[in-house]
């Protein structure tokens, strides 16, 4: 028996953690001498109230869809992927190679064979992990996260001494040409009259990253290899008893996991930046687990995850721009949403499932 | 009328919506074994739990010896005289059989002196009701019959008048069972009252005084023993007429189907479990491996099953099988038209956060009836899983529920439904029905020899001497990885098999 119905499981418990986070946020804006009323609605007019704002919120849930998914997917087959920050660095080094080499006619055909690179380079970066973690048993969170370090340091290297032009003081790449530069919202929406999303970021990526959540959830729950998946996910045991192999399925997992944190390249940028720079992720990958815990790992929760992360990052900025609370308040929120959403989930759960009981007890 | 030793009136227990214990009264008289019987999931745990103050009754009244007692901890059931000997004994291994006599009971900051008036009172103890166990050897050194009474051991150090053993024999061989009740009768001569706790109804018929039946959650009878017999007790248990020996005709063996020459087993910490083992099975019959749990059958089981390496050869209807390396894992066996029913349903046999239809492809998920283009077809899964749940009776008959929703023996009707259906030519059966319900049982047993009348070999592993009695057309007792004999279940009796369980070669062996 199912202690409670699956809507309070995936709906109210988000929504109750959110709303405690918030009420500590506005506890903690109170401190500080602001008023949180007015704070809140800086962030919703400064994310949500424009075209604008909805722009840029769009463009980080972009990033945080394809990371979310990444831990999504490798949640699943119960790995802990913390690499994918260094995926989605490396995927950013094949864009780039990608972007430079060729003289793409047309970025339609430049969109593709950059999604096709940014997902070979991240699986790349995270099949060496994979195969320590299936055939050597080192595990995944310590090299993972280890590997985040030879990502950054080699990205380094190579912005500074392989790919930065010719006199160039700046460690990134050249601009990307004219031709391989992706659609913005703003040149997707806007008519000769009415200019919308000006200046914003966002681009046809995230309608990528949308196809990527329909992709991963048709994998996920409809193939067998997704059945495979999550069958070795909640059973290890289990999985060599039906034949499935735990090597395989770890590594398999890994590299379809570190493709999807690789994508999150085509967006921040192939989409936004038009360059490899240094940095360019800015956590991105670690936002991701958080997206990825809110989301239950879920394609759809990690997709209303992302925009709700996206938001708070966008509101986030036009709070420090604003207000004098100070840009390291807004990170304190933001680790407040996660602190409840994903690591105090129980503390949420457990009342809550009491209180189901003793409403069934009582109908009874 | 003497006063009680233990008096329960009116205990209900609810978890949630379950009603685990519901308006239960026994009362139990000082110096008698009493048994409670009952099927899993009946409450007989539960009113236990209470008794020794894990969980608190939502009503109801405990006494004992005649005063009102509450018992709202553990310490509490120890210094009201009551011990428990759980069916999963909670002893430290590394420590001494006298450390773990004191832990918990210590006098004071240092050890030294307890141990010593340990060591004194256990002598004492031991000459008293003849328990011997060496104090200073370490726990994982000696035998489970052994712990056994260090644990009986530690309650009694504890001035227990009243003892509770919860499944006792489970891991027992027959004669340490035998020597388990020896030591019962005698605490039993001493003053000394005894619940015992068990599903295995020859147990209570020869060795208790009075006996109590438990179904779902409520007391049915209780009788004295002398007055009652096994058929009774199982129908007060299942609430209708059950048999209890399977009903089959002689077995027609055919051609060998599996066979096993030299097969040895390493496990992963290099220990070899199974050491050079022959062993054929015909098709139409059942052969069963009897042994105490931990001597090699169930990695017998998984190499045959392709969920580990071993060495040596095995053929399938004469043709070899790689027993290591590509082509030895579970596909591959499924593929030779091996079905296997794991020991461990919830662990191995099923994934229990899969709902039940997903559950019946466990394993042949790859097969292309379940296919539809790139994607599974789960329309036709569960259009099978509702032919398989009406067709085994599983209940309640929905596949929209978690494998983890349905009792013990509904989930093994599910994995033996999924096994069975697939026609194989060879059938492994691990415990069949550890943790079933007897209804349910009688329902498995019956499929099984359904398949083996169809002319199907099986090979049966079971820890249940009964069981294998009951099933098996030939019996293979398994010790120590080797194999010490084989014999027919008519020709002999528990106690040639109960001897070679515990590595005593017959003479045939």
């Amino acid at each position: 028996m199912e202690k409670m119905p699956k809507w309070a499981d995936v709906v109210l418990i988000p929504i109750i953690s959110l709303l405690l986070a918030t009420i500590l946020s506005a506890i903690v804006i109170l401190a500080i001498g602001e008023n949180p009323v007015e704070a809140v609605n800086l962030m919703v007019t400064g994310a949500l109230g424009s075209t604008y704002g909805w722009g840029y919120t769009l463009y980080y849930a972009t990033n945080f869809i394809f990371t979310g998914l990444a831990v999504a997917v490798a949640f699943h087959a119960r790995l802990f992927n913390i690499g994918g920050e260094g995926q989605a660095m490396l995927g950013g080094l094949g864009v780039a190679i990608v972007c430079l080499s060729v003289p793409w006619p047309h970025w339609t055909i430049a969109l593709l064979a950059a999604c096709a690179a940014s997902m070979i380079f991240g699986a790349a970066w995270a099949a060496i992990p994979a195969y320590l973690q299936a055939k050597r048993g080192s595990h995944i969170v310590i090299t993972t996260i280890m590997f985040n370090f030879i990502a950054a340091a080699f990205l380094n290297y190579m912005l500074v001494n392989v790919m930065r032009p010719q006199g160039s003081q700046d460690p990134a790449t050249a601009r990307f040409p004219e031709a391989v530069h992706l659609p913005t919202f703003q040149s997707m929406f806007s008519s000769a009259e009415n200019i919308v999303f000006r200046g914003a970021p966002a681009n046809i990526s995230f309608f990528v990253a949308i196809l990527a959540c329909i992709v991963v959830w048709a994998l996920i729950w409809r193939t067998r290899l997704g059945y495979e998946i999550r069958a070795y996910g909640h059973s290890e045991t289990g999985a060599v008893y039906a034949g499935i192999s735990p090597v395989r399925i770890t590594i398999i997992a890994m590299l379809i996991s570190g493709a999807l944190a690789g994508m999150m390249a085509i967006n921040n940028v192939m989409g936004e930046a038009e360059r490899l720079v240094l940095n360019s992720t800015e956590g991105a990958g670690f936002i991701g687990i958080a997206v990825a815990l809110m989301g239950r790992s879920h394609p759809f929760g990690v997709f209303l995850a992302a925009i709700l992360f996206g938001f708070l990052y966008q509101g986030g900025a036009e709070l420090a721009l604003w207000t004098s609370i100070p840009r390291e308040l807004i990170v304190v929120i933001q680790a407040l949403v996660i602190l409840f959403t994903g690591a105090l989930d129980n503390m949420v759960r457990m009342p809550l499932e009491k209180i189901f009981l003793s409403f069934r007890k009582g109908a009874e | 009328m003497t006063v009680p030793a233990i008096e329960l009136k009116g205990i209900s227990k609810a978890f949630g919506p379950v009603q685990a214990n519901k308006d239960i009264s026994i009362s139990v008289a000082p110096g008698t074994i009493h048994g409670i019987i009952g099927e899993n999931g009946a409450g007989k745990s539960t009113l236990m739990s209470i008794l020794y103050g894990f969980y608190k009754a939502d009503k109801g009244e405990i006494w004992i010896n005649g005063s009102k007692t509450d018992i709202p901890d553990s310490q509490a059931a120890i210094a009201s005289g009551i011990g428990m000997v759980f069916q999963h004994f909670k002893l430290v291994e590394n420590f001494s059989v006298l450390e773990n006599i004191v832990l918990g009971a210590e006098d004071g900051g240092l050890l030294a002196p307890s141990l010593a008036k340990a060591r004194k009172e256990l002598k004492e103890l031991e000459e008293e009701y003849e328990l011997f166990v060496d104090p200073d050897k370490r726990i994982d050194e000696i035998g489970v019959g052994m712990q056994q009474r260090v644990e009986i051991l530690k309650a009694l150090y504890r001035k227990a008048e009243i003892l509770i053993l919860d499944e006792p024999t489970g891991v027992l061989t027959p004669a340490e069972a035998d020597q388990l009740f020896r030591i019962l009768d005698r605490l039993r001569s001493e003053g000394k009252t005894i619940i015992v706790i068990t599903h295995k109804l020859r147990e209570i018929m020869e060795n208790t005084d009075t006996v109590s039946v438990m179904r779902r959650g409520e007391m049915t009878a209780t009788v004295k023993t002398a007055e009652t017999n096994p058929q009774e007790l199982a129908e007060l248990m299942v609430g209708r007429k059950v048999l209890l020996q399977v009903d089959k005709v002689p077995a027609q063996p055919g051609k060998p189907v599996l066979e096993i020459e030299k097969l040895s087993v390493t496990d992963s910490a290099g220990v070899e479990r199974v050491k050079g083992i022959d062993l054929t099975v015909r098709a139409g019959e059942i052969v069963g491996i009897a042994g105490v749990a931990g001597n090699g059958q169930s990695e017998l089981l998984e190499v045959l099953g392709g969920m580990r390496p071993g060495q040596g050869s095995i053929r399938l209807n004469g043709e070899p099988l790689p027993l290591h390396g590509p082509g030895s894992d579970g596909q591959a066996r499924r593929a030779q038209h091996i079905a296997h029913v794991p020991e461990d349903r919830q662990r191995e046999g099923l994934i229990m956060d899969f709902y039940a239809w997903e559950n019946v492809a466990f394993g042949y998920h790859r097969d292309p009836a379940y296919k539809r283009g790139l994607f599974m077809d789960n329309a036709a899964l569960r259009a099978d899983t509702e032919a398989k749940i009406e067709k085994f009776d599983v209940r309640p008959p929905n596949g929209w529920l978690t494998a983890k929703s349905f009792s013990g023996g509904n989930q093994q009707k599910i994995v033996v439904a999924r096994e069975i259906e697939r026609n194989p030519d060879l059938l492994l059966v691990g415990q069949p029905t550890r943790g079933v319900d007897i209804g349910a049982i009688e329902f498995i047993h019956k499929q099984i020899v359904a398949l083996r009348d169809q002319g199907k070999a099986i090979l049966l592993v079971s820890v249940e001497l009964e069981e294998i009695f009951s099933l098996s057309d030939r019996i293979a007792v398994m010790f120590d990885g080797h194999i010490m004999g084989e014999r027919l279940p008519a020709e002999t009796d528990e106690k040639e098999l109960g001897l070679l369980m515990a590595g005593v070669a017959g003479e045939a062996a």
